[in-house]
């Protein structure tokens, strides 16, 4: 199986790897996935809490290239976003962008899981509840 | 520097040596005949030429020519042999015994053959991937019709003590088959010295042409029977039918004569680059173990579990240069990892880590020091990427967290 081009590139030139600050209260980390499944995504946004904006996000994961490629892709698209903007981030849409082939769109719903935990973290860390 | 293509998915498929494609030119135009074809030159020519290529083929394993079926390959061969055994001798017994990291082509076959009521028993390996003999002959019973056991695995290279296994055969009284795919022509194998009654093998992995293999079958003590499992014009002494593939089965026994007489140089020379190759990783990259019995294997195979990162991922920092294959089996629809690797006790975790190195006959000394280099910094790369490595590193233990699996 070919990967798409933009996937390669992400997979090449990965955007925003690496690890944000656990212990701050603005930082929320989702980790998701498991080493037996053979994918498991770290993602983390850092918001700023006057703004509510997320002004950093970083990834980290174990998987394939498209696993990799899906991780690097949500973490470009939270920087500068809302938490609702995040929210609404679906994995149909890194589907498309990536060219993902139906094999790899687990790929994309750990990404939007990863998202969807992060914020969750985030929000349980400064005692923000919101109705389901 | 990224225009250099270096192969080391021998156990995949094997070019084919020139020397072979060579002898087959001859047969598609020049010497076009049907060897079935009885009554002119041009029939004539071309079972002559199947006869001699039976012959090295016959040679390279010691046993008589009359002994080879060709078949289209080692999948088929398994088919025949298996599904042919069973409904030839279901008055005697319906139960067959096998292990669990057979290939899909004897796992499949036997699965066919529950569902036409027979009865088969998968047996477990040891951690390095042997066969327990004990078990084995205590699965015998006196409905046991047939022992099929490979000779070698194609994903770790094991080698599986044929000798005894035989031994056991013949005291129980029981056929023994193999499907010798991986060992033919690489390292000695030679089924009438060790008690193998039928064996099942393959051009393509031994530097001959696709689309040809073979079915060795025992015509003295015992004589085996098998049931076609392809109606049509009786050939192969009426087990396959089927038009032969002339320039195949000449590329075949070009491939077995040359195999015979260079095994011995090849294996030194390959089993050398292996284990540089070996050595050379798993002294650069920490955690990383190599899978099943190192004592026993085949001298061109290491299979190398490299912790904490995901075998697919890993193949694609350096898959632009270098050819191998991975237990991740991520590109599969069902996303489980190599059920050999998960049979020898890796957990699924390590059994995505894996990746599978075959060096061939064309393999250079120049190309492992590439590949010692290239997949040195592809797993540091993936390290750097992934979150189990940073946990890993920072002292968690992996096993006591609460995974979110999807």
């Amino acid at each position: 199986m070919a990967y798409s081009e933009k996937v390669i590139e992400h997979f090449k030139n990965p955007k925003n790897v690496g690890t944000l600050d656990k212990s701050k209260t603005n930082v929320g980390t989702g980790l998701v996935g498991a080493p037996e499944c053979g994918d498991v995504m770290r993602l983390q946004i850092e918001v700023d809490d006057n703004t509510g904006t997320i002004v950093d996000a970083k990834f980290k994961t174990f998987g394939c290239g498209s696993a990799i490629a899906s991780s690097s892709l949500a973490t470009e698209w939270l920087k500068g976003k809302s938490i609702d903007q995040a929210l609404a981030i679906d994995n149909m849409a890194i589907v498309e962008e990536l060219a993902l082939p139906p094999v790899k769109i687990h790929c994309s719903v750990l990404a939007e899981d990863a998202i969807k935990s992060a914020i969750e973290d985030y929000r349980k860390k400064n005692g923000i509840t919101v109705d389901a | 520097m990224s225009e250099r293509l270096i192969y080391l998915d021998n156990n995949s498929t094997t070019p084919t040596d020139p020397r072979v494609v060579e002898a087959m030119l001859p047969y598609f135009y020049d010497v076009p005949g049907n060897a079935a074809s009885r009554n002119h030159p041009f029939g004539w020519k071309a079972e002559e030429a199947v006869d001699y290529a039976r012959e090295q083929v016959a040679k390279l394993i010691d046993v008589e020519a009359k002994e080879v079926i060709f078949t289209s390959g080692a999948t088929e061969s398994d088919n025949l042999a298996l599904k042919g055994v069973f409904e030839m001798y279901q008055r005697k017994g319906n139960h067959i015994i096998t292990l669990k990291t057979e290939h899909k082509a004897v796992l499949d076959s036997c699965q066919k053959i529950e569902k036409m009521g027979g009865q088969v028993t998968y047996l477990d390996v040891n951690n390095d991937g042997l066969v327990d003999l004990e078990k084995l002959e205590a699965a015998i019973t006196d409905k046991t019709i047939l022992v099929s056991v490979m000779w070698a695995n194609n994903e770790t290279g094991v080698i599986q003590p044929m000798k005894e296994i035989g031994e056991i055969c013949a005291r129980k009284g029981v056929l023994l088959m193999s499907d010798a795919t991986q060992a033919v022509g690489k390292i000695e194998v030679h089924p009438k010295e060790v008690g193998v009654h039928i064996m099942a093998f393959s051009s393509h992995k031994m530097y001959g042409p696709k689309g040809i293999g073979a079915l060795y079958v025992s015509r003295k003590n015992p004589r085996v029977k098998l049931t076609a499992q392809m109606d049509g014009g009786g050939h192969e002494r009426g087990m396959r039918s089927g038009t032969l593939n002339v320039p195949g089965i000449v590329g075949f026994g070009k491939a077995a004569e040359i195999a015979r007489l260079e095994m011995k140089s090849d294996a030194e020379r390959l089993s050398a680059l292996r284990d540089k190759l070996e050595t050379g990783l798993l002294n650069n990259l920490e955690e990383s173990v190599v899978n099943g019995n190192i004592n026993h294997r085949m001298p061109h195979v290491t299979n190398i579990s490299f912790k904490h990162v995901e075998g697919e991922g890993l193949m694609m920092t350096f898959n632009q240069n270098i050819a191998v294959s991975s237990g991740s089996a991520c590109t599969s629809a069902s996303l489980e990892p190599s059920y050999v690797l998960v049979a020898l006790g890796l957990g699924d975790d390590l059994a995505h880590s894996s990746i599978r190195f075959s060096l061939g006959r064309f393999t250079t000394d120049d190309e492992i020091d590439y590949a010692i280099d290239a997949v040195t910094k592809g797993v540091n790369h993936m390290r750097d990427l992934s979150p189990i490595w940073e946990m890993y590193k920072e002292g968690i233990d992996l096993n006591s967290v609460i995974w979110q699996e999807h």
